[in-house]
C-alpha cells in the first residue's frame, strides 16, 4: 500500500466492489479510486478557497494547481508513509496524500491562530516531519539542498527511507537547485527530484528559462538517471515516480523526474495571465484535464461505475464543507504569540517598552475603510492603492 | 595542563562533541583528507570516518541547506566555511531558510556554521571579512566570536549543543598566535555572556575577537603613560548581546569606547551605542565613541590594510579623547 494517511480514503475503498482484474501499475481498485479521491479533493478544496478568497476571508494570495492535480497526487502516491517530501506551491495534492487535512489548509489560508503555523506563514507553506512533509519557503530551489540533508540523514542512519522534492521549471535556474542536486548526487542520497514543467514560471515561459530541449536532459550532467512522463496522466506519473523511488530505496541515489503539465491559472489568483497566447488555456482545459482524463479511463478501460465516482465527489464535498465550517470558527492568533518561538531559548521575545501591557498593536480606528489609499497634500485624490496581494 | 592554541582548542571541541554525541558530524570543503584550509579538522577523518567528516562540493548553499535538512531530522551538523567570506553565498539559506525555520514551521535547526574570519593577515578582500553584522540583524540566528583559546573551545561546544543555529566566527589571526590552558572536564562557555577581560575604573572598551587583544595592549599603554584605568569587556556573543554586562561596565566607568574590526556603517558598534543611549544616558560623562575599520573593502597591501583596520594606536588616541572629554 502506498501512502495511506487519512481515514477518508479507506472509507472510499470500502465502498468499492473488489475485483481481481489486473490493473495499471499494479494498483488495486481501491488504490485507483484513492487516486481519484485525492485529485477531486484537491480541486474541490481549491474551489472552496477561491470562494473564501472572494469573500476576503483568505488574507493573502491564493495559489491554484488547476490542471496539475495528477502530477502532485500521482507522484506523492509513490511514497511510503515513512518517506518525506517537500512540496511546492502547486502541490496541495501531494500534501493531502501525505496527510495534510483540509481543515489545516483552510486555517492556514485564513491566517487562523490554530493553523499549523499559528498564523506565521501563508497558504500551503507548512509541514510536519511526523507525517513526512516539510514546508517550503518562497525562495525557489532552496528545498533541494534541504532535502539533500534530510535524505543524507536517512543514508547515514541506514534507514530505508526516501525523500522527494518538487521544483518548478523556473526553480531549475537557481543556484540552490544545482548545488542541492549535485550534493545529493555525489553523496548518493536517496532523493527523487521532481521537476514539474507547467510551461510558466510566473509569466516567464519555459523557452526563456532554459535552452535545454527538456529539463530531464540535465540529469546527464549530474550523472543521475532521468525520466520524463505525462504529468496529466496520474498513472504514468505514479509509475515514473515509483521507479525513481524504488531506485532511491535500493541505494541507487538521486533521480530526476520531469512531469509535463500545464498551469491553467495564473501564478496566483490576482494574475490575469495576459502573457498567455489566446486559446492556449481553453485548449488544455478542453483536451487535457487530468481529472477528466482519469475519469474517462476509470469508466471505460477500468470499468468503474458512475456511482463509485459520484459517491467520492459527494464525500469530498461533504468533507470540504465540514472543514470550512470548522476552520471559519477558528480564532485569529493572539497578537503576543508573534513573539514566541524564534529560538528554543529564550522561548519568547520581550515586547518593546511602548507595547508593554497592551494586548493588541492596532486600535480599532487605525485601519478605517479605505486603508491603503493616500491623499496628497493638495487634495488631488488617490495616490495609489496598496495591492492586496502579498505574494 | 599543556597550553593549546586557539586553533587546537577548536579541534578539541569538535572531537569531544563528536565523541559525546553520535549525531554531531562535520561537512565542508576540503575538511576531510586535507583537514581543512587551516587544519582545524585535521585528524577527524581518520578518527570518525567519511560518514561523519564529509568533503563536499564547492556549494555553500548546498552545504548549509543540507545541514538544515539533517538538523530537522535530529542531527547536529557542523558546517565549515573555508573562509567566512564565502558565507555570503549561503546568505539566503541562512537568513530565509534556517533563521525562520523554528518560527514559521516549528522545525528545529540545531547546527553550527563556523569558519576563519577577520583580517590583519594580508588576505585581501575575500579572505579577511567580518560579516557578523548582517547575521546579528537576522532574528533566529545566534552569533559568537571568541577571542581566547578557552572561549573558542567552550563556545564551540555550547554552539554544537544549542538547539538553534549558531554562527561561530573564528579569528584566523588568533589561530596560532593565541594559546590558553583548557579547564579540566567538560568545558562549556555559555552563549550570551560577556567576559570582563580587564578591570578598570576610568573608561570602558567594549569589543570582541582580535581587537580584544589590541584593546588590552592599549589599556596597558594608557595605564603606563596616562595613569588611566581602562576596563575591557570581551563580548564573546554578539547575538544575543549581554546587555547586563554592557550596562554594568557603562554605569561603572561612565565613558565607553566601542571597538570592532568590522566596517563602521551598520556595524555592531552602532547597536551597542544605541542600547547604551537607551539604558544608561544619565550615567554617561561623554558620548560613546567608536573605533572601527574604514568603510572600504579590505585591501591586500600591508600599508593599505593597516590603514583601513583599527590599530592599537587608534584605540589609544580615541581613549585619550574620551578620557579628556
Amino acid at each position: 500500500m502506498a501512502t495511506r494517511v487519512t481515514g477518508g480514503a479507506k472509507r472510499g475503498a470500502a465502498r468499492t466492489t473488489p475485483r481481481n482484474d489486473v490493473h495499471p501499475a499494479g494498483l488495486t481498485r481501491a488504490q485507483l479510486l484513492e487516486l481519484y479521491y485525492w485529485m477531486r479533493l484537491t480541486r474541490t478544496l481549491e474551489e472552496r478557497l477561491v470562494a473564501l478568497y472572494r469573500q476576503t476571508k483568505v488574507v493573502g494570495g491564493l495559489f491554484r494547481s488547476l490542471g496539475q492535480e495528477a502530477d502532485a497526487v500521482g507522484s506523492a502516491f509513490a511514497l511510503r508513509r515513512e518517506d518525506v517530501l517537500s512540496p511546492l506551491i502547486r502541490n496541495l495534492g501531494s500534501m493531502l496524500v501525505k496527510g495534510a487535512t483540509p481543515v489545516e489548509i483552510l486555517r492556514q489560508y485564513m491566517a487562523k491562530g490554530d493553523s499549523p503555523t499559528r498564523g506565521r506563514e501563508l497558504n500551503i507553506h507548512f509541514g510536519d516531519t511526523e507525517r513526512g512533509f516539510i514546508g517550503q519557503i518562497s525562495p525557489l530551489g532552496d528545498m533541494v539542498p534541504v532535502m539533500a540533508g534530510v535524505t543524507l540523514t536517512f543514508k547515514m542512519r541506514g534507514e530505508a527511507r526516501v525523500g522527494l522534492v518538487y521544483v518548478g521549471d523556473g526553480a531549475t535556474s537557481t543556484g540552490a537547485f544545482h548545488e542541492g542536486i549535485n550534493f545529493a548526487a555525489v553523496q548518493r542520497c536517496p532523493l527523487v527530484v521532481v521537476i514539474e514543467n507547467n510551461g510558466y514560471a510566473y509569466s516567464t515561459p519555459t523557452r526563456k528559462q532554459t535552452l535545454a530541449q527538456q529539463f530531464v536532459d540535465k540529469a546527464i550532467g549530474y550523472g543521475v538517471p532521468g525520466e520524463q512522463a505525462d504529468g496529466n496522466d496520474v498513472i504514468a506519473t505514479y509509475e515514473v515516480t515509483k521507479r525513481a523511488v524504488d531506485r532511491a530505496r535500493a541505494g541507487e541515489g538521486v533521480s530526476i523526474v520531469e512531469l509535463m503539465s500545464y498551469r491553467r491559472k495564473g501564478h496566483a489568483e490576482h494574475d490575469n495571465q495576459s502573457y498567455v497566447p489566446p486559446g492556449e488555456i481553453d485548449k488544455w482545459a478542453r483536451e487535457n484535464d487530468p481529472i477528466d482524463r482519469y475519469v474517462a479511463r476509470l469508466r471505460s478501460e477500468l470499468s468503474f461505475g458512475e456511482a463509485e465516482l459520484t459517491e467520492i465527489d459527494a464525500r469530498v464535498r461533504h468533507e470540504v464543507d465540514e472543514a470550512t465550517e470548522i476552520a471559519e470558527q477558528s480564532p485569529a492568533p493572539e497578537p503576543l504569540d508573534a513573539l514566541v518561538g524564534v529560538y528554543a531559548e529564550p522561548a519568547a521575545e520581550v515586547p518593546l517598552w511602548y507595547r508593554r501591557g497592551k494586548r493588541s498593536a492596532v486600535e480599532t480606528n487605525e485601519r478605517p475603510e479605505g486603508w491603503g489609499t493616500f491623499s496628497s497634500a493638495n487634495g488631488s485624490g488617490k495616490a495609489g492603492q496598496v495591492a492586496r496581494e502579498n505574494d | 595542563m599543556a597550553e593549546v592554541t586557539y586553533l587546537e582548542a577548536i579541534r578539541e571541541a569538535l572531537i569531544e562533541e563528536m565523541d559525546r554525541d553520535g549525531n554531531v558530524f562535520c561537512l565542508g570543503e576540503d575538511i576531510g583528507a586535507y583537514g581543512g584550509a587551516f587544519k582545524a579538522t585535521e585528524g577527524l577523518l581518520d578518527r570518525f570516518g567519511e560518514q561523519r567528516v564529509i568533503d563536499t562540493p564547492i556549494s555553500e548553499i548546498g552545504i548549509v541547506g543540507a545541514a538544515a535538512g539533517a538538523a530537522h531530522m535530529g542531527m547536529r551538523p557542523v558546517v565549515e566555511m573555508q573562509f567566512i567570506d564565502f558565507i555570503a553565498n549561503a546568505y539566503d539559506m541562512l537568513t530565509n531558510y534556517v533563521a525562520t525555520a523554528r518560527y514559521r514551521a516549528m522545525l528545529p535547526c540545531p547546527m553550527v556554521v563556523r569558519g576563519p574570519s577577520g583580517g590583519y593577515v594580508r588576505g585581501g578582500p575575500f579572505h579577511s571579512q567580518n560579516p557578523e553584522a548582517g547575521f546579528i540583524h537576522t532574528p533566529g540566528l545566534k552569533v559568537v566570536y571568541p577571542s581566547t583559546a578557552e572561549d573558542a573551545k567552550g563556545l564551540l561546544k555550547a554552539a554544537i549543543r544549542d538547539d538553534d543555529c549558531v554562527l561561530f566566527f573564528e579569528h584566523k589571526y588568533l589561530y596560532r598566535r593565541i594559546k590558553g590552558t583548557m579547564p579540566a572536564g567538560d568545558h562549556v562557555t555559555p552563549i550570551g555572556k560577556a567576559r570582563l577581560a580587564r578591570e578598570g575604573r576610568d573608561l570602558s572598551i567594549i569589543t570582541y575577537a582580535a581587537t580584544v587583544w589590541k584593546a588590552l595592549e592599549a589599556a596597558e599603554q594608557l595605564e603606563r603613560e596616562d595613569g588611566l584605568s581602562v576596563e575591557v569587556l570581551d563580548l564573546r556573543s554578539l547575538s544575543p548581546l549581554d546587555d547586563d554586562a554592557i550596562t554594568s561596565t557603562t554605569r561603572k566607568t561612565n565613558r565607553v569606547l566601542v571597538v570592532h574590526e568590522d566596517t563602521r556603517t551598520g556595524g555592531i558598534a552602532g547597536e551597542i551605542t544605541s542600547r547604551i543611549n537607551e539604558s544608561c544616558f544619565e550615567w554617561l560623562d561623554a558620548p560613546v565613541l567608536r573605533v572601527t575599520a574604514h568603510d572600504v573593502p579590505l585591501p591586500y597591501a600591508p600599508p593599505l590594510e593597516d590603514f583601513v583596520l583599527p590599530q592599537t594606536s587608534d584605540i589609544v588616541t580615541a581613549a585619550r579623547t574620551l578620557a579628556a572629554y
